[in-house]
């Protein structure tokens, strides 16, 4: 994968190919305007800017991207996607890289908070079908090790002033709610194959 | 009497509660009512998108089928979970190759609250009822992300200036402010897991609203009011100021102005407490 300034960047046909067999959209349709990294708030937090996404997928670097901080930097706020003038969907992009390397176990829970979180969310919803934010964010400070890296920046304290507060204003639900009919949520989430349990790192 | 299929979604069971309190204090007033999805589940929300398309779709797709087979037409308050159901609806109803293997036939509409508050016949409904004007309540409107974009999926008319809610809240007697960060994200989920992006992206909008003459800003997504609320004292010190910018719901304004009881029951669920300002301008 390693390109040298003097090797010639050539379009990767088979890559661009594979990403909209799986999701439908055409990278190949990107001209470079870079109004998707114009407009996209958060660039001052990625490692490669949207433009540069669809444009390593283009040149089939796959393995850059799928690595890269910038699909987990994505708030999914969907302006690069409004805004394409050639109709490339590149939050569904984000998305796409995102299951891709959740399922390919290129991501960990611990080291990727973003992808900690959502796992801890999903987990929630296969158990009762509704989110219990109180039992969510506990579980989510386990599983990501955050919990260490607030205690060691004093950060921890501060979220529990927080957590008090919201208590006292009684907006920190004491008991989950769930749906009745479980069986069918479970069969909604369990019935695609996906890598979702695959990875090794369980020790919560 | 109006009647509305509800699908509250599962922060509103929780830290939204104001929210939650205060839109069915003003549906009651406006003899809308709201009938709840019997059943709903989770949207699935950022997480389910983020790792698995076809789940994303299904699970926000079962509240469709629910709503369908009800017969209801649905709103939705909270602005995620509104465009994961619009997504849904749109794959689903166009699933030629039956990827997601849960039919749809189209029969019911999916409506986000603010855009059905501020339908014509709501906002005649709103000026007649009138009782306390909003007046000298400086506002910008913050609609936020996920009620307007993408706009394939959202139907959204204007996206990148929408106006229904600053036309909403004139109706309700409030100035409202023209600002340029109507559509800006504030970081969404970020929030949890990397709270620096959060304040970043947030600081920007306190400026700006400060800057255009705001006494607070006005949101219609609980994602949008928490991250602009909780942090903000939090945000103000690492900026060394203080902004004290209440953030109110659009349907605690409404609620206020059309004489709602005891709207502190919502408002003291605020972290940036918003009583102060309402005193000063004599709304409380
Ligand atoms: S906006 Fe579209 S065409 Fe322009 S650089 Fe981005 S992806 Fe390419
Ligand atoms: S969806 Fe992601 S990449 Fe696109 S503009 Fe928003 S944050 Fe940037």
């Amino acid at each position: 994968m390693e390109q040298t300034a003097a090797a010639p960047l050539e379009v990767y046909f088979d890559l661009a190919e594979k990403v909209r067999d799986a999701t439908g959209i055409t990278v190949t349709a990107c001209y470079q305007c870079r109004k998707c990294t114009n407009g996209c708030p958060l660039t001052f937090a990625m490692d490669y800017y949207p433009d540069q996404i669809v444009r390593l997928l283009l040149l089939g670097r796959e393995e850059e991207v799928l690595h890269s901080a910038t699909i987990w930097v994505c708030s999914s706020c969907e302006t690069c996607t409004t805004r394409c003038p050639n109709d490339i969907d590149i939050a569904g992009l984000m998305d796409h890289l995102k299951s891709e390397a959740h399922r390919r176990g290129i991501v960990r829970p611990k080291g990727n908070p973003t992808y900690a979180f959502h796992k801890v969310f999903l987990d929630d919803i296969a158990r009762r079908g509704r989110v219990f934010e109180s039992g969510l964010l506990n579980r989510y400070l386990l599983k990501s090790g955050e919990w260490k890296a607030k205690l060691e920046t004093g950060t921890l304290w501060g979220d529990l002033r927080l957590g008090w507060a919201l208590f006292s204003r009684r907006r920190l639900p004491l008991f989950p709610h769930g749906v009745m009919n479980k069986q069918e949520i479970r069969s909604l989430i369990e019935e695609e194959p996906g890598a979702a349990e695959t990875e090794g790192d369980e020790n919560t | 009497m109006h009647e509305i299929g509800y699908y509250p979604g599962c922060t509103l069971q929780g830290t939204a509660r104001d929210y939650r309190q205060s839109i069915h204090d003003v549906c009651d007033l406006l003899e809308i009512k709201l009938r709840e999805l019997p059943d709903w589940n989770c949207c699935g929300a950022t997480a389910a998108h983020s790792l698995d398309e076809r789940i994303a779709v299904r699970l926000a797709g079962r509240n469709l089928v629910i709503a369908e087979r009800e017969g209801l037409d649905i709103v939705v308050p909270c602005a995620l979970c509104f465009n994961r159901l619009k997504v849904a609806q749109k794959r689903l109803l166009n699933d030629t190759d039956r990827r997601y293997g849960m039919p749809l036939e189209g029969t019911i509409q999916v409506f986000d609250l603010l855009d059905y508050l501020s339908r014509p016949n709501i906002r005649q409904e709103v000026r007649d009822r009138l009782v306390r004007p909003l007046q000298g309540l400086r506002a910008v409107c913050y609609y936020g992300c996920m009620v307007n974009r993408p706009p394939k999926m959202t139907d959204a008319p204007t996206w990148e200036n929408p106006t229904n809610m600053d036309e909403l809240l004139a109706d309700l007697g409030a100035e409202v402010l023209d600002w340029p960060f109507k559509t800006d994200c504030c970081g969404a989920s970020h929030a949890v897991t990397h709270p620096d992006l959060v304040f970043e992206l947030v600081r920007k909008l306190y400026d700006r609203a400060v800057a255009q003459g705001a006494h607070c800003i006005v949101a219609s997504c609980q994602m949008c009011q928490a991250n602009l609320d909780l942090y903000q004292e939090r945000i103000g010190r690492l900026a060394g100021t203080s902004y004290e910018l209440p953030i109110f719901y659009f349907t605690e304004l409404m609620g206020i102005a059309l004489g709602c009881r005891r709207p502190d029951r919502w408002l003291r669920r605020h972290m940036v407490d918003p009583l102060p300002l309402l005193r000063s301008v004599g709304l409380a």
